[in-house]
């Protein structure tokens, strides 16, 4: 019992985690109809900054550091690897996506030398904390409900303010939008800053009960997080989140699998088997709307 | 009349490529004292038989992205199963104990390679013959496999449309190599661990009584069979088949509209580039000596298009050419800035480990962004071509 209660809660807590991540990606899918490759990898970086910052900064300077300057990255990134390709075909602003994920995860090996590196230990989050019998980090505790205030503060900026009006407009349609006057950069600069802004909160949190960070760290919880946003039908904020929880809850269940069965590798591609699935039988998610194709 | 004459002179063409291959090879034993960069341990040799076996993948993908538009991840998947099937198919039975020993033995007691020593023999000009003749058609199961797979995978994948397609696929790789790492299956595929001890480049060149070496072929076998890889891709890319997924790439609904069948095409392009990524993976394989899931990661899925990229989106001749700079730098000419350097007194700042593909992927970045054509664009080179210009220069002088 208290073994099925301590697979759930890191379940949750991990899911909640991807959650912060997939709505990153699903802001940035609705309005530019581009796969951000880089999204994982900009999680990682702020990981690492995370750790280089704590070493020499008291905790309360650093992490506002670590977002702020995780947004900058976003941001830059957006300004310079994929504004310039706005008229050129989707497929090669993936391609540019995929060449700043490369650039990220190289510079990343150069920077640490390849070594794995240990997040440090950030007062509160990391103590230790007794629920129902089991001793989990306060962490693990602390991600659903802030994912669900950081989650509520979100869709009511983007219901209820202009940059959130506008935001809608343009994933609706870009062009019409265009026309309205709405200015498509600072619309998908604002997209990047938010998708930014919850990465680097969702890394301090991932990484304060992960072992270790190395340059590939952000690629697999990045695309996990991906299929999160497709399954919940991508565009849709509460579809990535639900998504997002319920990948980390199977994932955590599978890996907490009796060692006989030896199926913890699946844990991954349990992953991808769930996205084909969906994308088989119901390419447009849980929450998504069906596109149409006009001839 | 042309037709043939373009032929006829691209046979000419690469026999003779793969002569300078070999004369390249066997130079060093023929005229001693030669400079370091032509003896067989050079990285020359290295970067000659990775980048020919890269380039096969690369003008695979090429089929798949660049002339069928179908924006596909799943390369080094396929390229998994190759490996392993070559692999798995390849190592000699007196090898198995040695290499499965963490599971006793395994499933499968003889190899392809025993099974033919049994009818021509295993030594000598019939040892050759097996090993030869083992390897061809161990070479051609591993594009089968891949094949195959693809055709299960393509029948609902190939509905999506072109990111959520990209997404799909790397993420039948990734399963793929989450089946190929577990270890219930250690009995077939060693798990985790990786197999080795099947036949090599190297081994094929040629010995003596004594065990020495007296014709190199290492690096001619695998330019061999990759351009009669490319040969045939590109002969499917000139058929009518290759003008309709050329068609499909363009625009899907005017081809459906001129009467192409748009899955089958799709499928048709999907597993024939699959059956080509099969057997670079096999290659792959065989230029690592080992086969290991590990190895086929979707890093290097993203490497690959990279590739293609830098070739040009549509080219052949792009990929391949584009393989070989792309090879010899990551793997030769850049490799100084991995160390540190002094110019004279002065210690030149950043370099240490790793920063090399810092400035390779800022390159790349630089060529995605602003030359998004690539080396070649949609051109092919064309010998012919470059030929008539310099005899127009000649005779204006």
């Amino acid at each position: 019992m208290e073994y099925v209660i301590s697979v759930l809660l890191s379940g949750i807590s991990v899911g909640g985690q991807y959650a912060l991540i997939a709505i990153g990606y699903t802001l940035v899918y609705g309005i530019l109809r581009l796969i951000n490759f880089a999204h994982g990898d900009v999680f990682m970086v702020a990981g690492l900054m995370g750790i280089y910052f704590t070493a020499t900064l008291p905790i309360s300077v650093s992490l506002p550091l670590v977002i702020i300057l995780t947004v900058l990255l976003g941001f830059t990134i957006e300004r310079a690897a994929y504004k310039p390709l706005r008229e050129a075909p989707r497929m090669s602003v993936m391609i540019s996506a995929i060449g700043v994920s490369y650039l990220l995860q190289n510079t990343a090996t150069y920077v640490t030398g390849g070594q794995p590196m240990t997040y440090p230990d950030i007062p509160f989050l990391s103590s230790t904390v007794n629920v129902a019998g089991t001793h989990t980090k306060w962490v693990v505790i602390i991600t659903p409900f802030l994912v669900l205030v950081l989650v509520f503060a979100l869709t009511q900026l983007i219901n209820h303010t202009k940059v959130g009006m506008a935001m809608r407009a343009v994933s609706k349609d870009f062009e019409t939008s265009m026309l309205m006057g709405i200015r498509i950069d600072r619309v998908i600069s604002a997209t990047f800053v938010i998708g930014s802004a919850l990465a680097a909160i969702g890394s301090i949190l991932f990484f304060t009960n992960y072992p270790a960070i190395t340059p590939t760290a952000g690629a697999m919880p990045g695309l996990k997080a991906f299929v999160a946003a497709v399954f919940g039908g991508i565009g849709s904020i509460p579809g990535a989140v639900i998504g997002a929880f319920l990948i980390g809850i199977c994932e955590t269940i599978i890996k907490g699998l009796p060692s006989s069965w030896d199926v913890s590798v699946f844990s991954d591609a349990f992953t991808f088997a769930l996205l084909i699935i969906i994308l088989v039988f119901k390419p447009q998610g849980l929450f998504g709307e069906a596109a149409t194709d006009k001839v | 009349m042309k037709q043939k004459k373009k032929s006829f002179s691209a046979v000419i063409g690469i026999s003779v490529l793969l002569l300078f291959v070999i004369l390249l090879e066997n130079i060093s034993a023929l005229i001693p004292g030669l400079p370091q960069v032509f003896q067989p341990t050079s990285p020359l040799f290295t970067v000659l038989k990775k980048a020919a076996v890269y380039s096969l993948v690369a003008v695979s993908m090429n089929l798949l992205n660049g002339f069928t538009g179908l924006f596909s991840l799943g390369q080094a998947g396929f390229m998994l199963l190759g490996a392993y099937t070559y692999a798995i198919l390849m190592v000699p039975a007196d090898q198995k104990e040695q290499v499965y020993y963490l599971f006793g033995g395994c499933a499968f007691d003889s190899s392809l390679m025993d099974v033919l020593g049994k009818l021509f023999g295993t030594s000598g000009a019939g040892g050759a013959v097996s090993m030869i003749l083992s390897c061809l058609i161990a070479l051609i199961l591993a594009g089968c496999v891949a094949g195959v797979f693809a055709y299960l995978i393509g029948i609902p994948v190939l509905r999506l449309k072109s990111d959520y397609l990209a997404i799909a696929t790397l993420g039948f790789a990734e399963i793929l190599r989450a089946i190929f790492q577990w270890q219930k299956l250690g009995k077939v595929t060693n798990g985790a661990n990786m197999i080795k001890g099947f036949p090599t480049f190297s081994s094929f060149n040629i010995t003596n009584s004594s065990g020495q070496i007296v014709l190199r072929l290492s690096t001619f076998v695998p330019f061999l069979i990759v351009s009669l890889c490319i040969v045939l891709i590109v002969l499917l890319i000139n058929s009518s088949y290759g003008r309709a997924f050329k068609s499909v790439r363009d625009d899907e609904v005017a081809a459906e509209a001129m009467g192409i069948n748009l899955f089958r095409h799709k499928m048709l392009s999907f597993v024939i580039s699959s059956f080509f990524a099969g057997v670079g993976g096999a290659l792959f394989a065989m230029y690592v000596a080992n086969a290991q899931a590990k190895a086929f990661t979707s890093v290097m899925t993203y490497e690959i298009l990279l590739i293609v990229v830098i070739g040009g989106i549509g080219s052949v001749s792009g990929s391949v050419l584009a393989t070989f700079l792309y090879v010899a730098c990551s793997e030769w000419w850049l490799r100084f800035l991995d160390s540190e350097q002094y110019i004279g007194g002065f210690k030149v700042p950043l370099l240490r480990n790793g920063f090399r593909m810092v400035i390779f992927s800022i390159v790349i970045m630089v060529i995605v962004l602003f030359f998004s054509q690539g080396i070649m664009g949609s051109n092919e080179i064309n010998i012919g071509a470059l030929l008539n210009r310099f005899k127009k220069k000649e005779r204006k002088q």
